[in-house]
């Protein structure tokens, strides 16, 4: 955890998880909400979206399902697994700590 | 449960990877259609809005290849890719892979043999307790003859070794053995037959921690004179007795008198090898019904015993010889006149079991690694010649985008897949060799333990890998760097082709033919010094000699009367015999080895000095047919006779190499030699004879021959037989002479004179050719690389020879130019392994025999064939270039 591209990482992997903590999502609809809810501020590069998707998939903190969608497509459904769960606070409590630090450091100023 | 998780998506991955693939293009392709109707709503065209998701999607295929790397087994897939490529570009050049596999599978196969039996020869830890806590003890001389050829090891004479451990403690324990032959007969009246045996000390089995299988081992009640136990190793256990465990506690009988057999011991205990097939107690050798009496076993001068010591914990190895030295010094004072040594010396149990082989095999072995290397080289020089018509493909993949380490671990994947064929082969191979090389060569101590195990197989995979990497590291990084884009800027016009590889190639190449010219000097050396030993003149006649060993029992031929009549009755019937030219009976056949020695005294010459030691003599005893039965000539007075019977006659005959030394310009004849072990009485010289050599690359040694007819029992005899034509058809007829006189004798070692100077000729003959094989093969290679370097040379400058002949070059001009540029790394190379070569002889020197190490001859014709070679490699290419149509050579670019 000592590369700077860890955090952007991090970050990701922390909004996706906080993204499907409601419901199952998948990827299309998991980048517009981001995009939505930080308000247009975030946009997720679909380069970066897919592999962190599978990377987690593979470390096993979201497990996939294939279902039929709303637009009566099949679509990749990511949900978060209990794994998923313990890893999503504990990353949140990782990013609290950061931006509070962060915080402290560009208040001062 | 994350693992559980884990491991599913890991299996799923592993064995569904094609329907992930389907899938994760599903994905993506849901991924665009749902941009493009996002676009479409906005109110984008439906061309447009197809085009405008593909543009914020970017590139679907590196994403996908993105998204895949992240998948579990993504490394695996990496190599299956490499391999695949591999395998098929290998494919696509047939010839080329068949040759590289071929040369790595050779190289790799001897190189397995090899190790295999260096292993199991120099390597491998004895079945023993805590091994490494066991050394020799040898005797010491400190005088320069002794130290002269790195002769320190003296065996042990059993008074040493006794107050060896009744005197000192430095060592935990220390215990003896010796060799011993015996006639085995049971009880069931089987026909009797002679077993090599030894004799160890009661607690020598509790010193090497060797359990029987069966029964005990002997006690210190036993090891005394006259004690009738015995051990049996496996093998004479499973063969002679069926493995019948009802044996322990039962009789056998050793020449004639029974010994209760007590245990047999386990099947992995062949020391010091595996020819001894019984042992029985130390001290049971001496004494009543034995040739030799009690008091044998108090000798400080009867050095023929072996000494094995276990160090005391906390106690260094220098303390206790020191303790041992100093017991021992006191004892060469105490007998200043006989060969009692000053010191004594430890010796590492390993390497006094591997003895005389432990540098041929390690010659062997640099001659291996030298092939290897070779073929290494070989094999790197193959794969950069290919590389260089690859450079475009090389180039474009790069330019597109291809990494550096990719390119090179795909590279490295080809030699890898070269030498993982060439290695399983090789391994096959080597399995064949193996058991060959164990069965050629007589004097590995441990041949019935050599074979091949996981331990080796490891060993090769390592060689692979090894080898792959050195065959295909410096092609693959030379072939990838920056200076490869050079190659798309490179038009057809450009005549110099590429000088850094071709420079590599050359280097290669020197080093290559340097290595290949130390091999061809030591395999000539070696076989140098092998001619020379088979033409060495033995002193008497070797064709058409056939021997026979015997030993006549004490129990039944228990008085010299009863010996003198079977040995004179045998001689006479087979001397009888159609087509027998001549036959003599001595104690040993000469070749066949040292035998023992005895110190002696000339009566008529002034006593030797206080401190001096006595001079030492072989001892030999033959019947009065013995030296014309073997033509060894006569140079002064008599041969014995009829007459010489017993030892109360002291009539002895010396030889040549004795009467020079000891009797300079004297008549040696009439003089008297008194020698200390027989005691007070003399013996009076009655002839001089010429020299025999007793081992073929051995100078002849002071002997002194003793009547035969002193009709001693028990002691080992060998019957020379002397014939018209093929020896060995006159096998069975002598031994019927045998068996007519006495139906239970058996009759042992039944060998032409041939056979026994070609036993320590074989081995000799066997590493001088194994190296000469080697060399050749790796002359095979180095012309091969130098065949291959030119002819792609020739090819670079194709353009440019074209212009030159046709601006009027001559085509003999041509020629010599590339003649020399092609001879030039040869000449590089000859250079250095001649050099080098003036090194590695003197390391091999004490394989030589009266060969001096720098040789002349042999270094002019090594490097004569050298430049022959070269020179007929390098004429192929080098004649068609010069043969080049320079129309057809400019139209063709």
């Amino acid at each position: 955890m000592g590369k700077p591209s860890d955090l952007v990482q991090g970050t990701l992997d922390l909004l996706i998880l906080k993204t499907i903590l409601l419901e199952p999502m998948h990827g299309w609809a998991i980048a517009k909400r981001i995009q939505q809810v930080s308000g247009e501020v975030l946009q997720v590069q679909q380069g970066s979206l897919y592999p962190a998707l599978h990377r987690l998939e593979q470390q096993g903190w979201i497990k996939a399902k294939w279902a039929e969608s709303e637009t009566g497509r099949q679509a990749k459904f990511y949900a978060l697994t209990a794994a998923g769960r313990k890893q999503l606070d504990a990353e949140t409590a990782n990013w609290n700590r950061l931006s509070a630090a962060i915080n402290l450091i560009v208040a001062e100023a | 449960m994350r693992w559980i998780a884990k491991l599913r998506i890991q299996i799923e991955m592993l064995f569904k990877r094609g329907h992930a693939g389907t899938r994760l293009d599903e994905e993506l392709q849901d991924h665009i259609a749902r941009q493009i109707d996002e676009n479409i709503a906005t109110g984008m065209s439906a061309e447009e809005a197809r085009l405008a998701a593909l543009r914020t999607f970017g590139n679907p295929a590196l994403l996908r290849e993105q998204a895949r790397a992240t998948w579990s087994w993504n490394w695996l897939e990496v190599i299956l890719r490499d391999i695949r490529y591999g395998v098929r570009t290998l494919n696509r050049s047939r010839g080329f892979s068949l040759i590289a596999i071929a040369v790595m599978a050779l190289c790799i196969g001897a190189a397995t043999s090899l190790f295999t039996v260096v292993r199991s020869v120099l390597l491998r830890p004895l079945p023993f307790r805590d091994p490494d806590h066991l050394t020799m003890v040898y005797e010491h001389f400190r005088n320069a003859e002794s130290n002269k050829e790195q002769f320190n090891y003296n065996s042990v004479s059993p008074g040493d070794y006794y107050d060896w451990r009744t005197k000192t403690s430095g060592f935990e324990d220390m215990a003896a053995w010796a060799w011993w032959d015996f006639n085995l007969s049971s009880q069931s009246g089987e026909l009797p037959e002679a077993v090599p045996a030894k004799a160890g000390t009661w607690n020598l089995f509790s010193l090497l921690g060797v359990q029987p299988v069966y029964g005990r081992s002997f006690t210190e009640a036993e090891d005394r004179p006259g004690a009738r136990v015995a051990m049996l190793t496996w093998s004479l256990f499973e063969q002679r007795f069926g493995g019948d465990r009802s044996i322990v506690g039962n009789t056998i009988r050793l020449n004639g008198n029974p010994y209760m057999v007590i245990g047999v011991l386990p099947p992995s205990f062949t020391y010091p090898d595996a020819s001894g097939q019984l042992w029985v107690p130390f001290a049971s050798l001496y004494g009543a019904g034995s040739p030799l009496g009690p008091e044998w076993l108090h000798f400080h001068d009867r050095h023929y015993i072996h000494v094995v010591a276990r160090m005391k914990p906390g106690v260094s190895l220098a303390q206790a010889i020191s303790q041992v030295s100093a017991v021992q010094y006191q004892l060469h004072l105490q007998y200043p006149n006989a060969p009692v040594a000053e010191d004594v010396a430890p010796r590492d149990i390993n390497e006094d079991l591997a003895r005389d082989v432990k540098k041929p095999l390690l010659l062997l072995m640099c001659a291996v690694a030298c092939m290897l290397l070779i073929g290494c080289l070989n094999v790197a020089n193959l794969l950069v010649a290919r590389s260089a018509a690859r450079q475009k493909e090389v180039a474009i993949r790069g330019a597109l985008g291809a990494r550096r380490l990719t390119l090179i671990r795909e590279q490295l994947t080809e030699s890898l897949l070269i030498c993982l064929a060439g290695g399983v082969v090789g391994v096959l191979l080597s399995l064949a060799a193996t058991k060959w090389l164990s069965g050629a060569w007589k004097e590995l101590p441990t041949a019935a333990t050599v074979h091949v195990d996981a331990t080796v197989l490891l060993f090769s995979c390592g060689l692979v890998f090894a080898a792959a990497l050195l065959a295909g590291v410096l092609p693959a990084v030379s072939s990838t760097g920056k200076a490869v884009f050079a190659a798309l800027q490179a038009t057809s016009r450009t005549t110099g082709g590429s000088v850094s590889r071709t420079a590599l190639r050359k280097t290669l190449l020197t080093v290559e033919i340097a290595v290949t010219v130390m091999l061809l000097i030591a395999a000539g050396l070696l076989l140098k010094s092998f001619m020379r030993l088979r033409t060495v003149n033995l002193g008497c006649a070797t064709d058409n000699v056939l021997t026979l060993g015997y030993s006549l029992p004490g129990k039944k031929y228990d008085a010299p009367e009863k010996v003198n009549a079977f040995n004179e009755a045998l001689l006479e019937r087979v001397r009888a015999l159609p087509g027998v030219l001549g036959a003599g009976l001595g104690g040993m056949v000469p070749g066949s080895g040292p035998g023992s020695d005895d110190i002696f005294h000339v009566v008529e010459h002034p006593p030797v000095r206080q401190g001096d030691v006595l001079p030492d003599a072989q001892v030999r005893r033959a019947d009065p047919g013995y030296f014309t039965g073997l033509q060894i000539p006569l140079l002064n007075g008599r041969f014995f006779s009829g007459d010489d019977r017993g030892y109360a006659q002291n009539r002895a005959i010396i030889n040549r190499t004795l009467a020079e030394k000891y009797f300079p310009g004297e008549n040696p004849v009439g003089k008297h030699l008194n020698i200390p072990v027989y005691g007070a009485s003399n013996f009076e010289i009655v002839g001089v004879v010429g020299d025999v050599l007793y081992k073929v690359n051995e100078p002849p040694f002071p002997t002194v021959y003793f009547p035969l007819l002193a009709g001693l029992g028990d002691s080992a005899q060998t019957l020379s037989v002397r014939t018209a034509y093929d020896p060995l058809a006159f096998s069975v007829p002598i031994q019927k002479q045998f068996a007519a006189l006495d139906p239970e004798l058996p009759v042992s070692d039944v060998s032409t004179m041939q056979q026994i100077i070609g036993e320590s000729l074989g081995n000799q003959s066997l590493s001088a050719s194994l190296v000469l094989a080697f060399a050749v093969l790796s002359l095979l290679l180095a012309s091969v690389g130098l065949y291959g370097v030119l002819s792609y040379l020739a090819t670079q400058r194709r353009t440019e020879i074209g212009i030159r002949i046709a601006l009027g070059a001559k085509r003999e001009q041509v020629l010599r130019l590339m003649l020399f540029d092609g001879l030039r790394p040869a000449l590089l190379g000859l250079a250095l392994g001649l050099a080098a070569s003036v090194g590695a002889a003197q390391w091999i020197r004490s394989l030589l025999y009266g060969a001096p190490a720098v040789d002349v001859w042999v270094f002019a014709s090594v490097s004569g064939t050298l430049l022959a070679v070269s020179a007929l490699a390098c004429l192929v290419p080098s004649w068609r270039a010069s043969r080049l149509d320079p129309m057809q050579a400019l139209r063709t670019e």
